[in-house]
């Protein structure tokens, strides 16, 4: 299995097995993208966590302003009305769990893989940038007619982690880098 | 007897379901204290009485990992149990948490029978 293919399964798994033990709910993966170049102008809640080590890159979830007030009522069992401080939160910690067990699954093929404290943005007509990232893998999930969008650039920081990855990995590897 | 909890987190979020998680339990709880990271919750420890605390890692100031260490290095919290909950699932931090003295280890995403299955054996 390529790395694309694991990140892809872990992503999907992950944000599975978080809406089913926090909030209760299946939420449904949808179609798996790749995205490229320049990013588009966004417009609701987008919550981003860092990941380093010898592979480095972000992690990501984006959401409308009713699908993160949707799922602070679901997971804190509590009204949201609007997206304020508490919403906020909620959205970094579920990107938080989403990508720190990512990280754990990744951290089998990749080796040890710090996180950094999460970062909620909240507004319209924005754009984000991770420097030195041009390929993120994209999940789109669905729940209760809104969409999730589940986020994840990686990249080597060194010709080490290539060999690493190779090395580690339990079947052939088309990676290429 | 009931017993006083101080739950760690940086997310106000898992805090709020950790309360309410531990009064679904059914257990002996008096008081649920608060803190936002180690420093904080140091502070929490000089002030108040606290028989466990749960904790996350990855939080800013002080982590949990820390927070685990000044505990038990301090001859008045060292016999405080402290359970460490986080997404941190790698077994370097497991080992870490478990050789600093960790009484136990949830990984996030948790339900509350998960934690009240840690917790059984401890309060």
């Amino acid at each position: 299995m390529d790395l694309n293919s694991i990140i892809v399964k872990s992503l999907t798994q992950s944000t599975e097995q978080v809406f089913s033990t926090m909030l209760g709910v299946e939420i449904g993966a949808g179609e798996v993208a790749v995205e490229n170049g320049v990013p588009e102008a966004n417009e609701g809640v987008v919550s981003f966590i860092g990941v380093a080590g010898s592979w480095a890159g972000t992690g990501s979830v984006c959401c409308s302003p009713l699908m993160a007030c949707k799922i602070c009522a679901a997971m804190l069992m509590c009204e949201a009305p609007a997206v304020n401080e508490e919403v906020l939160d909620t959205v970094a910690e579920l990107t938080n769990m989403i990508i720190g067990s990512v990280k754990t699954d990744l951290e089998q093929h990749l080796g040890p893989l710090g996180l950094s404290i999460p970062t909620v943005v909240y507004g319209r007509n924005f754009k984000t940038k991770s420097a030195g990232t041009t390929e993120w893998t994209v999940v789109r999930f669905f729940w209760d007619g809104e969409a999730l969008l589940v986020k994840l650039c990686l990249e080597p920081k060194e010709q080490a982690a290539h060999v690493l990855f190779h090395t580690s990995a339990t079947q052939s590897c088309a990676l290429d880098v | 007897m009931e017993s006083d909890v101080l739950v760690v987190d940086d997310s106000a979020a898992i805090r709020k379901i950790l309360q309410r998680v531990l009064r679904q339990t059914g257990m002996a709880i008096r008081t649920i204290h608060e803190a936002g990271d180690g420093q904080e919750a140091l502070a929490v420890l000089g002030a108040q009485k606290v028989d466990l605390v749960l904790s996350d890692i990855n939080m800013p100031k002080m982590d949990g990992l820390q927070l685990l260490a000044s505990i038990k290095a301090s001859p008045e919290w060292r016999l405080i149990p402290v359970v460490m909950i986080t997404t941190e699932g790698g077994e370097t931090k497991v080992a870490e948490a478990v050789k600093l003295g960790a009484a136990g280890y949830v990984r996030k995403p948790f339900t509350a029978d998960q934690i009240k299955e840690k917790l059984a054996g401890i309060l």
